[in-house]
């Protein structure tokens, strides 16, 4: 039971929530049977229908809109996320930075998940460790050399479905060939328009030919490409499916709503854990587009792909597993589908619920400045040596964090050939997380985002992203230091600039290389921070973040291997063994952290007898 | 549930979580049956869980009345105050669980259920029992353990931040995992009273000290005909007077 000190500082304690899905949902549960009395939450979603003699204040708004700037922060006691996304984090931790307030942070995916203590200048702040970038892939990857499943879902999804059903104004490389620049782009650009006699199926198989086919044996004439590789094989719908006579089917009278239209439904496909043939995608592929064109009409040109779109997922599970198909890549069901387009983070409520205590335990220790308990807690899968909870003290702030230690960061770029507007896009926003970035370069602004700018000064920062850097009214160059900040997040931080020639176009397709600022290595492991969906931006044209083909054991390694690397100073010293206390509350871990071992053979405990079927792992 | 297939309405809702544990799994939640007995906290958060989950079944078994004190720890249970004149703990609780899952079946039975037949038991899946003094835990696991079909029992006891959870899945085969290896294992479950029988002396050292608390604590109101979990401070005398007498009996050679 909570003593009566603890009692007084949460009664008296006016907490922040952030986000209200699966953590936000448990956490509040929690905290009012605690008996926490004044509770705010900022969530984009709705909530809340609870304990009358509490007061819940809801913000129904996202976090990074500016009336929650740093005084409002400063408000609070103590700051808990729930949040499902890297950004809105890196958002929040840096206000509570700013603002000086403790921030709890939390996330769960499947059946692990982790609650840490942030305090500013006595522990590490939440970008003090290296959070994995989305994953990104490079250009040509993703249009002439799909290797893998993931590749072809970001082709059907970010450039296909984007192509037909998205803003035409859009800039989209379906038609970008390694070689072979004789088709005017001009010729290419009618293609995909649906002419204007044009029987929707006619143009279905047109399409359909044209992305599966033609585009194949243009790719195909460059042999370069394909001396190490398999050559994947042109798929035209005649040989797939032989002219058939329109369908007409009672199954269109289903599901009128315009919501409700399916091609699943319409061809009688009814498990979305079925893998189909190449057969049955095309007839998916096909259905989705007329489908798209007979009853969605007035969506073509303003869709982007959403996961809970049923026509969409199915679109680009037929798109991308013909592709797959093309390529000799295994085809996957329209649930794995969905999963890697959509970014899905796997969840249960019972991780969820167990995060929530551990984040209100944290949050009593804050509140009561118990600086010596506080603990980074890890939810693991698998017990190891018996234990499902794994408490780890905080280590030192980072010394090198850009964020919270005021390290420079140096970019070395090509001044003549790099936009301002690349620039802001690649490096200020996506990397650096900043939203309203203002740069400067000694007393001159270069660039800034505000609502109360005069006219003059947005055309002529307008102007500027267009410009490359070294023809800016202050001109960058080698030597130069730019200042950037977001004003929100009162954050600031130094640049150094260094000019290069050359940028390898595999390696670094943005064509910009940032130092200093600590980054995971990004490759096929994947790690993500648990808890975290979607990416940060959607700058082109780099393709957007997915979840890829996931190994179950790669997901604790990332935070968790750290924690027991022993590179790091704890916050205290001294030897955490204690003797087990039987009328204190259950001893979860009475040894010093650095000899758990994750990998204890004991206890991997696998249930059923059909779980191998459903975890097959994918070797790369 | 009818058929083998999950629904469409149950792949939706449960999306998720099947990415977690697989569509097989979920047909199996879907088609079990959970009795319940003795609601509060623990056990609250246990019914949300599996509820959510979508399992198929969960039937509460509660006959107190709500009080003043029920609502602290079970969320399930709104403070309406007038609302539940009389109202068992199961049957408010049942109202609250019905509204998290339209999918699960959420029932009230009444009664003394360790005095029940054996058939009763041979409905559900699993049995989850708090809040029942010694000889009812001890008669109810006796009772499922009679039967051919394997019918889990767990109890769970919380006292205050501690807290403790048996479990009974008799004769158990399972699969481990080693490298790339699938094994096939089994695992004999003793029954909760040959559990508690074991003499202190021959438990493992690294055995928490929360178990033998647990266990003076379970004699104590066993001895003394409390009510579980009616134990207070005002007891300690009594409590550690025959944690001493324990102590002595178990560690004797």
């Amino acid at each position: 039971m909570a003593s009566q000190e603890q009692l007084s500082a949460i009664k008296r304690a006016k907490v922040l929530m952030v986000g209200a899905g699966g953590i936000g949902c448990e956490l509040l549960k929690t905290l009012a049977l605690s008996g926490f009395q004044d509770i705010h939450i900022v969530a984009r979603d709705a909530v809340l229908r609870f304990r009358p003699n509490i007061s819940i204040t809801p913000y129904h708004a996202n976090v990074k809109e500016s009336r929650f700037n740093v005084d409002f922060f400063k408000e609070f006691d103590v700051v808990l996320n729930g949040l499902d996304n890297l950004d809105a984090r890196r958002h929040v931790n840096r206000l509570c930075l700013a603002a000086d307030i403790p921030l709890v942070e939390s996330g769960t995916t499947g059946f692990l998940g982790q609650v840490t203590v942030h305090l500013k200048g006595k522990t590490e702040c939440y970008e003090c460790q290296p959070k994995p970038a989305p994953k990104t892939y490079p250009v040509c990857t993703i249009t002439s050399t799909p290797s893998k499943f993931v590749h072809c879902i970001v082709w059907a999804k970010d450039l296909l479905f984007a192509k037909l059903f998205g803003d035409k104004n859009q800039e989209n490389d379906l038609n970008v060939r390694s070689s072979d620049t004789a088709n005017s782009s001009e010729h290419s650009e009618d293609v995909f328009e649906c002419r204007k006699d044009e029987d929707i199926e006619r143009y279905g198989r047109r399409i359909y030919d044209h992305v599966f086919g033609h585009n194949i044996e243009v790719a195909l004439s460059n042999e370069e490409t394909w001396k190490n590789r398999n050559k994947p094989r042109p798929i035209y719908s005649k040989d797939v499916l032989p002219e058939e006579q329109t369908k007409e089917n009672g199954n269109e009278e289903k599901g009128c709503a315009a919501d409700d239209v399916s091609a699943m439904v319409s061809l009688s496909l009814k498990n979305p854990q079925d893998i189909w043939s190449l057969v049955e995608n095309s007839r998916v592929f096909l259905e989705a587009l007329r489908l798209f064109f007979l009853k969605r009409e007035k969506d073509i040109g303003n869709l982007t792909f959403d996961k809970d779109d049923q026509l969409a997922v199915e679109f680009v599970t037929a798109a991308a597993n013909i592709r797959a198909s093309s390529f000799g890549i295994p085809l996957h069901s329209l649930f794995e589908a969905k999963g890697i387009a959509g970014n899905i983070v796997h969840a249960v409520a019972t991780t969820n619920a167990i995060i929530a205590g551990l984040i209100v335990i944290e949050a009593i220790k804050v509140l009561q400045k118990d600086n010596n308990n506080y603990r980074m807690t890890y939810c693991l899968e698998h017990p190891s040596r018996k234990l499902l909870l794994m408490p780890v003290e905080p280590y030192e702030p980072n010394r090198s964090c850009y964020v919270c230690s005021e390290t420079p960061l140096s970019l070395e770029v090509n001044t003549q050939r790099c936009k301002l507007r690349d620039f802001v896009e690649k490096i200020i926003k996506a990397k650096l997380g900043m939203n309203f970035p203002l740069i400067m370069q000694g007393a001159s602004i270069l660039y800034e985002v505000g609502e109360d700018l005069e006219e003059d000064m947005v055309v002529i920062y307008a102007a500027n992203l267009e410009k490359a850097l070294s023809e800016l009214p202050s001109p960058v160059a080698s030597g130069s230091v730019l200042t950037v900040e977001d004003l929100q997040q009162e954050f600031s931080c130094s640049i150094n600039i260094k000019h290069r020639e050359e940028f390898d176009e595999e390696k670094e397709p943005d064509g910009m290389l940032l130092s200093g600022w600590v980054e995971a290595p990004v490759d096929k492991d994947n790690n993500k921070p648990i808890g975290n969906d979607e990416s940060t931006s959607n700058a082109l044209p780099s393709m957007e973040t997915l979840e890829g083909e996931k190994d179950d054991e790669i997901q604790e390694t990332s935070e968790v291997v750290e924690a027991f690397s022993g590179k790091k100073r704890k916050l205290s010293e001294v030897s955490e063994v204690t003797a087990p206390d039987p009328s204190g509350p259950s001893s979860i871990n009475q040894n010093k952290p650095e000899k758990l071992d994750i990998d204890d053979e004991d206890d991997e405990l696998i249930i059923s007898d059909d779980w191998e079927s459903f975890t097959k792992k994918k070797k790369l | 549930m009818d058929g083998e297939e999950l629904t469409e309405q149950e792949t939706a809702l449960y999306d998720r979580q099947i990415r977690v544990w697989g569509a097989d799994a979920q047909r199996r939640l879907s088609k079990s049956h959970i009795l319940v007995c003795g609601m509060k906290g623990t056990v609250a958060e246990f019914c949300k869980n599996i509820v959510l989950a979508g399992v198929g079944s969960v039937t509460l078994v509660d006959d107190r009345i709500v009080t003043d004190e029920s609502l602290s720890a079970n969320f399930l249970i709104l403070p309406h105050e007038n609302h539940y004149n009389g109202k068992t703990l199961a049957e408010v609780c049942c109202d609250s669980l019905k509204e998290f899952n339209h999918m699960v079946h959420v029932a009230v039975e009444t009664g003394d259920i360790s005095t029940f037949g054996v058939e009763f038991f041979e409905k559900f899946d699993a049995v989850i029992i708090s809040c029942c003094s010694l000889g009812k835990k001890k008669l109810i696991n006796q009772k499922c353990r009679k039967l051919s079909k394997r019918v889990a029992f767990y109890t769970v006891e919380c006292r205050g931040s501690c807290g403790e959870m048996f479990v009974d899945l008799l004769d158990y085969k399972y699969s481990k995992k080693k490298l790339e290896e699938t094994i096939e294992c089994q695992i004999e479950y003793p029954s909760f009273e040959e559990a508690i029988s074991v003499p202190w002396r021959a438990l493992p050292r690294r055995v928490s000290k929360l178990y033998f608390a647990m266990r003076v604590i379970e004699q104590f109101e066993d001895v003394e005909g409390r009510n579980p979990g009616e134990t207070t401070i005002a007891d300690l005398p009594g409590v550690l007077k025959l944690r001493k007498e324990l102590c002595e009996t178990n560690v004797q050679y």
